[in-house]
């Protein structure tokens, strides 16, 4: 995926996108429908999220590896601004200012794609009642109070699965720091 | 600034997952502004994120892909600032112009000039008949010129502009006298910030459009 990127940034080559989009596209319109967006509008938004890949991908061309990150940012900043509930916004920066391009050494961008598989990894060996929670975080927009509710649970219960859930994934990552 | 106390890790998830009350979120990037700590592991919650939106059950997409516009549109003007931030947060100010302006050109205290120009004048000593000032032209936008006599330099210090003769990046200088016509346009991804020098006083003190006179030919 990183290589898409890349294609799509430099030779602005439309095929790359097309497998991008392909790739994406429908797993960002899902996402936009977890959020309670319309089958309709969730496809508009992923369109629009994809776009923006297409119109920004200069701006992060050397980032390598983050594809998949650079894109949950921009479709999560979309979905607040668009599907906001509780206007819960200020800045979210799309990408990471922490590791633009000119900050990233060769082997860090290596160590980049090593990262997301290890993140991977450690998700899918969370325990339910974790993966739960960072899931209706996440995938679900909800706030720790309406998780809370949802789950009947107390709010401190909530806060501590997801601590629990952050510190196994960054002992998966730690030593790639 | 050493900070000894953080956010807790469930409300920065909550944040970087998009959940997080607003009031909330906003003493979080006040943090993040000034807590390196806390920004790498805002990272780390991003490929969270990441993980679990590719592992999402694909929808199926109900029309075909929309058309890759041909030539990058001029990014929308809530856009274009932006941008234009993060190219100041970019450009460096070299050090003896920051005796001038300060050394971080985020936080210059703009003027607008028109739609899309912001300046800076700076001060020069009360003999000099010179001008010297910062320009911030959003992307796409036809620089202004000075108009006037003389030599004038043009020091890019963060994103880029082009004329006829060239682009100009950050460190480059363009050394034109008033015989050279030309059209300079700021960087249509990133816009432009410069340093702008001329040996007579500037001419465009007035409204936008005698500012860019020279260059429509009006």
């Amino acid at each position: 995926m990183p290589d898409l990127l890349q294609q799509v940034a430099q030779d602005r080559d439309v095929d790359a996108f097309r497998q991008l989009y392909q790739s994406y596209a429908p797993r960002v319109k899902s996402y936009m429908m977890r959020q309670g967006a319309d089958a309709n509008t969730a496809e508009e938004l992923a369109q629009e999220t994809l776009l923006t890949v297409w119109r920004k991908a200069s701006l992060y061309s050397g980032e390598k590896g983050s594809a998949t990150t650079w894109i949950f940012t921009i479709a999560r900043n979309l979905r607040i601004d668009r599907l906001r509930r509780e206007v819960p916004w200020q800045e979210l920066p799309e990408g990471h200012a922490e590791t633009a391009s000119s900050d990233i050494l060769p082997d860090e961008a290596v160590s980049e794609v090593e990262r997301r598989e290890r993140v991977q990894r450690a998700m899918s060996g969370l325990p339910e009642d974790q993966l739960e929670v960072v899931n209706l975080s996440y995938i679900d927009g909800l706030s720790h109070s309406e998780i809370a509710d949802k789950l009947e649970l107390p709010l401190g219960t909530v806060k501590s699965r997801m601590r629990l859930a952050y510190q196994k994934i960054r002992e998966a990552v730690e030593d790639l720091r | 600034m050493k900070i000894a106390h953080h956010i807790d890790d469930a409300t920065l998830m909550s944040y970087v997952a998009g959940s997080l009350p607003e009031a909330l979120s906003a003493v979080v990037v006040t943090h993040l502004a000034v807590c390196g700590e806390c920004r790498s592991k805002v990272h780390e919650m991003d490929l969270i994120g990441a993980a679990l939106l590719s592992n999402l059950q694909p929808s199926a997409l109900g029309s075909d892909m929309p058309r890759t516009p041909r030539r990058d549109p001029l990014p929308r003007v809530d856009e274009g600032d932006e941008i234009l931030a993060a190219v100041e947060r970019s450009g460096d100010v070299p050090g003896p112009l920051s005796r001038l302006v300060g050394s971080d050109l985020s936080s210059v205290r703009w003027k607008r000039l028109g739609l899309g120009v912001w300046h800076l004048p700076i001060q020069l000593s009360g003999s000099s008949h010179g001008d010297l000032r910062l320009l911030k032209i959003a992307p796409g936008q036809v620089m202004p010129e000075h108009g006037h006599g003389g030599t004038e330099l043009t020091m890019v210090l963060a994103g880029s502009y082009s004329d006829e003769i060239g682009t100009y990046h950050p460190g480059d200088v363009a050394d034109l006298d008033d015989e050279v016509e030309h059209s300079p346009v700021a960087d249509r991804k990133l816009g432009c910030i410069c340093l702008i020098a001329s040996e007579e006083k500037a001419r465009f003190k007035g409204p936008f459009a005698r500012f860019v006179q020279p260059l429509t030919g009006m």
